[in-house]
């Protein structure tokens, strides 16, 4: 069954978006909110590692930041809560690397 | 879908309670059903009525409220978490010889057997925290 | 009644620091009751919450640490710890306390509840589950 990884603190302050990279398999998707949202900055040092994975971003809290959709990583889909609640149905449970 | 949402976290102090209250009215709008929100930790600090947030910012408190009542939602802080947190109803207030009760309208307080329960009868558990 | 569930519950703070260790271990207690199926991960951090030799007593905070070797009276047999985090942080499973449980379908032997798991074997087994709880 699959799993929606939910990031929600910076790469720059946890580990969590790095733990989560090790336990996301194919057919799982990550979602970042919160602060996780720095994670998808394009020029930042984390972009690279989340490349090839199902990656969503919370546009509300990249809005919040003053991140502009195009300085978000390729490949990452922008989705708002509806998107959220979307995720968590399609995938078979959702864990929350807090 | 049937939704279990816990929230670890105070109101204000972390975006954990935003996060929850936001996704938990997409879920409504999108026609789910939230079997139950479970406040633990610090989370039971969002059913405290005594809060006086500015008035130019959102009242944590009072659109949980708002929501359980519009949606009639089953709010529920743990006990054991807002025994040690000072978050008390009526009957507590009764039971540990306390001179008040602080509990906000649509909460209420019980044992964590309703997260167990809640993780049970739902179809997904969604955790909000730090 | 429904078909059990597996649970699994995601450990990964250190205990006293932050209450987390101490509040998802009453969760675990209560949740026995409803004879799911359970699991505890222990990863980063939560890998110290079984440090064996706690001593709280210059802190005058409660010392919960006995609480996990009553986990095997509560059916709680599976205790996986992640070997990247017990190694990153020099420990081993000396390190650690010596949980076990008694096998009722083995003439009540005496059982080891840890296992050392890879994070690749902990992500498979994350992947089985049902339900994850994180604190």
């Amino acid at each position: 069954m699959s799993i929606l990884h939910v990031v929600n603190k910076s790469p720059y302050e946890k580990n969590s978006l790095e733990v989560c990279i090790g336990y996301y398999q194919d057919g799982d998707a990550i979602l970042l909110i919160e602060d996780g949202v720095y994670a998808a900055m394009a020029t930042g040092k984390f972009a690279s590692a989340l490349a090839g994975k199902d990656l969503n971003v919370l546009r509300a809290d990249l809005s919040a930041r003053g991140i502009a959709d195009d300085k978000v990583v390729d490949g990452a889909k922008l989705v708002d809560y509806g998107g959220f609640v979307d995720l968590v149905g399609s995938h078979g449970k959702v864990q929350s690397w807090l | 879908m049937k939704l279990t949402i816990q929230v670890n976290e105070g109101p204000y102090q972390h975006e954990a309670a935003d996060s929850a209250y936001n996704f938990a009215v997409a879920a409504l709008e999108k026609g789910h059903e939230i079997f139950r929100i479970f406040f633990y930790h610090d989370g039971v600090n969002n059913g405290t009525r005594l809060t006086t947030p500015p008035q130019d910012d959102r009242n944590i408190v009072n659109r949980w409220s708002e929501l359980a009542e519009k949606h009639n939602l089953d709010l529920v802080l743990c006990v054991a978490a807002a025994q040690r947190r000072g978050i008390v109803d009526a009957d507590e207030m009764k039971r540990h010889g306390k001179d008040a009760n602080n509990i906000a309208p649509g909460f209420r307080i019980s044992g964590l057997g309703q997260l167990i329960e809640g993780a049970i009868q739902s179809d997904r558990l969604v955790v909000f925290g730090d | 009644m429904s078909e059990t569930k597996k649970f699994l519950y995601v450990n990964r703070k250190a205990p006293y620091g932050t209450i987390y260790a101490l509040e998802s271990l009453e969760v675990v207690l209560i949740g026995a009751a409803f004879e799911q199926e359970v699991s505890l991960a222990f990863i980063d951090d939560g890998v110290f919450e079984l440090a064996k030799g706690q001593d709280t007593k210059g802190l005058g905070v409660k010392n919960f640490s006995p609480t996990y070797s009553a986990l095997g009276d509560y059916d709680v047999t599976r205790i996986y710890v992640e070997k990247e985090s017990l190694e990153e942080r020099g420990l081993t499973l000396d390190d650690l306390m010596h949980l076990t449980y008694e096998d009722e379908d083995d003439d009540w032997a005496e059982k080891d509840s840890i296992h050392l798991v890879t994070r690749a074997e902990l992500s498979k087994i994350m992947h089985e589950q049902d339900v994850l709880f994180d604190f």
